[in-house]
């Protein structure tokens, strides 16, 4: 079967690609537009390092089609910063030294974005139940929340 | 994965049924695709034909009919729960839903495709048999009601037949003093599956005692199981110790689960007593506070 024509949005840029009817965006991102901020880490939903925002809501890449994105309007991690200046949650994963192998800092990033974007002064436990789909197997969570709530008090400006 | 699967978003369900009616192969509707995309990465169902069907309307939406609510059945658990005056009427069904894996997920997921899944352990589906929803579902042959707890019918198959969709579900109008609950449990808090899950929806009279229940468990059976005998030990009760007592021993009778990972039989038949009581005392609050709250 001939390739699917998909029309989207993604990162603000109007973008236009042909897939499989079968590829997930996961592999649309990585594959075909080389967006290779976004990673794979189990393929299933369970860990969290391909998410990426779909109309304001955050989805695991690797369960969503390349076609459904039609229409839509997609952020990766690559959206996050404006050009070279990093967006506050990324310089407060920095300061906070909330990664380390970085496999899962792009998903952390959009899914503390998307939360921040809903509700700028999470708690703790808040910022903790939204992260529960997003697993890091390097910095033990703490430093992850900190710089989450620390981002969070910058941009509420206290 | 070979490549040459079909992909169609029709914008109604007629033309949905259609699609599926008229495939020759393999067919399967999208929904969240949580589960079916899973089960296509693993090989385990090939389609020749996906019918993604969040471009329906019908599907998509939560109205007001008779008193009750009308739930379509590819809304996600996110917009359940951010419909306040859904959520407020049924908190325990929202609850159910919300409790399905992370916020990724809870943003993609449906109450429909929870059912027609038929996970024994699906978390939302004790909660909406508990709840007395009956489905709409469209087929080549037209339109039928069926009760949630008619859909599932053991691990993976469900009773729909080709070509039928489950469209949306309608929840009875709630009375003045009703409560509902749904409990899971699992070894951590949160991302799991339950090894036991217990859904319960009552309602008292003026004087507090119980005139209707439903009691359904989950994860301890071939499929969500509706246990009359358990409904019955609360009706006409205060819901007390003594009727909490009767009910989760009459859950635990009905209980025919397997020993796997998660849970040995005998755990699960004892937790499934325990996780009923406890949902049912959380069920009986909230119909008391509505009573309260409607004087």
């Amino acid at each position: 079967m001939a390739k699917q024509h998909v029309t989207t949005t993604i990162n603000g840029n109007p973008v236009e690609y042909l897939c499989e009817s079968r590829q997930t965006l996961l592999e649309v991102l990585r594959d075909e537009l080389h967006l290779t901020g976004t990673k794979e880490g189990c393929g299933t939903g369970d860990c969290g390092a391909c998410t990426v925002n779909v109309n304001g809501r955050m989805m695991c890449s690797c369960l969503f089609l390349g076609v459904e994105a039609q229409g839509k309007s997609i952020t990766t991690v690559e959206g996050i910063a404006n050009g070279e200046k990093l967006h506050v949650l990324q310089r407060k994963f920095v300061e906070h030294a909330a990664l380390q192998c970085g496999i899962c800092t792009p998903g952390m990033l959009v899914a503390s974005k998307t939360l921040l974007d809903r509700n700028n002064n999470p708690t703790e436990e808040e910022v903790r139940y939204w992260l529960a789909g997003n697993l890091c197997r390097c910095t033990g969570y703490n430093q992850i929340i900190e710089a989450v709530l620390d981002a969070a008090k910058e941009i509420r400006g206290a | 994965m070979s490549s040459d699967m079909r992909y169609e978003a029709p914008a109604t369900l007629e033309a949905a049924v259609a699609l599926l009616a008229g495939a020759s192969g393999v067919a399967r509707v999208l929904a969240g695709g949580t589960d079916l995309l899973i089960q296509m990465r693993g090989g385990r169902v090939e389609p020749a034909l996906l019918v993604d069907i969040k471009g329906i309307g019908e599907m998509r939406s939560i109205s007001a009919e008779n008193g009750g609510f009308r739930l379509g059945a590819a809304v996600t658990a996110m917009e359940m729960s951010e419909h306040a005056a859904f959520a407020k009427a049924w908190p325990g069904l929202t609850e159910a839903a919300m409790l399905i894996g992370s916020y990724q997920i809870k943003g993609r997921a449906t109450v429909g495709g929870n059912l027609c899944n038929a996970s024994p352990a699906a978390d939302s589906v004790p909660a909406l048999i508990a709840a007395g929803a009956t489905a709409s579902i469209l087929g080549p042959n037209g339109r039928r009601e069926v009760k949630a707890e008619d859909i599932a019918t053991g691990p993976g198959k469900n009773s729909l037949a080709k070509g039928e969709i489950v469209a949306s579900f309608l929840l009875p109008a709630r009375p003045a003093r009703s409560g509902d609950a749904y409990l899971r449990f699992i070894p951590r808090t949160e991302m799991d599956i339950a090894v036991v899950g217990a859904g319960i929806n009552l309602t008292l009279d003026e004087k507090g005692v119980c005139t209707h229940a439903r009691v359904c468990v989950g994860a301890v059976a071939e499929r969500a199981l509706l246990v009359q005998a358990a409904a019955d030990a609360l009706i006409g009760t205060p819901v007390d110790a003594a009727a909490l007592e009767r009910m989760g021993a009459a859950v635990s009778a009905a209980c025919r689960p397997i020993d796997d990972k998660r849970g040995t039989k005998a755990y699960r038949i004892k937790v499934s007593a325990v996780m009923a009581k406890r949902a049912a005392a959380i069920a009986l609050n909230r119909a008391l506070d509505r009573a309260r709250g409607t004087k």
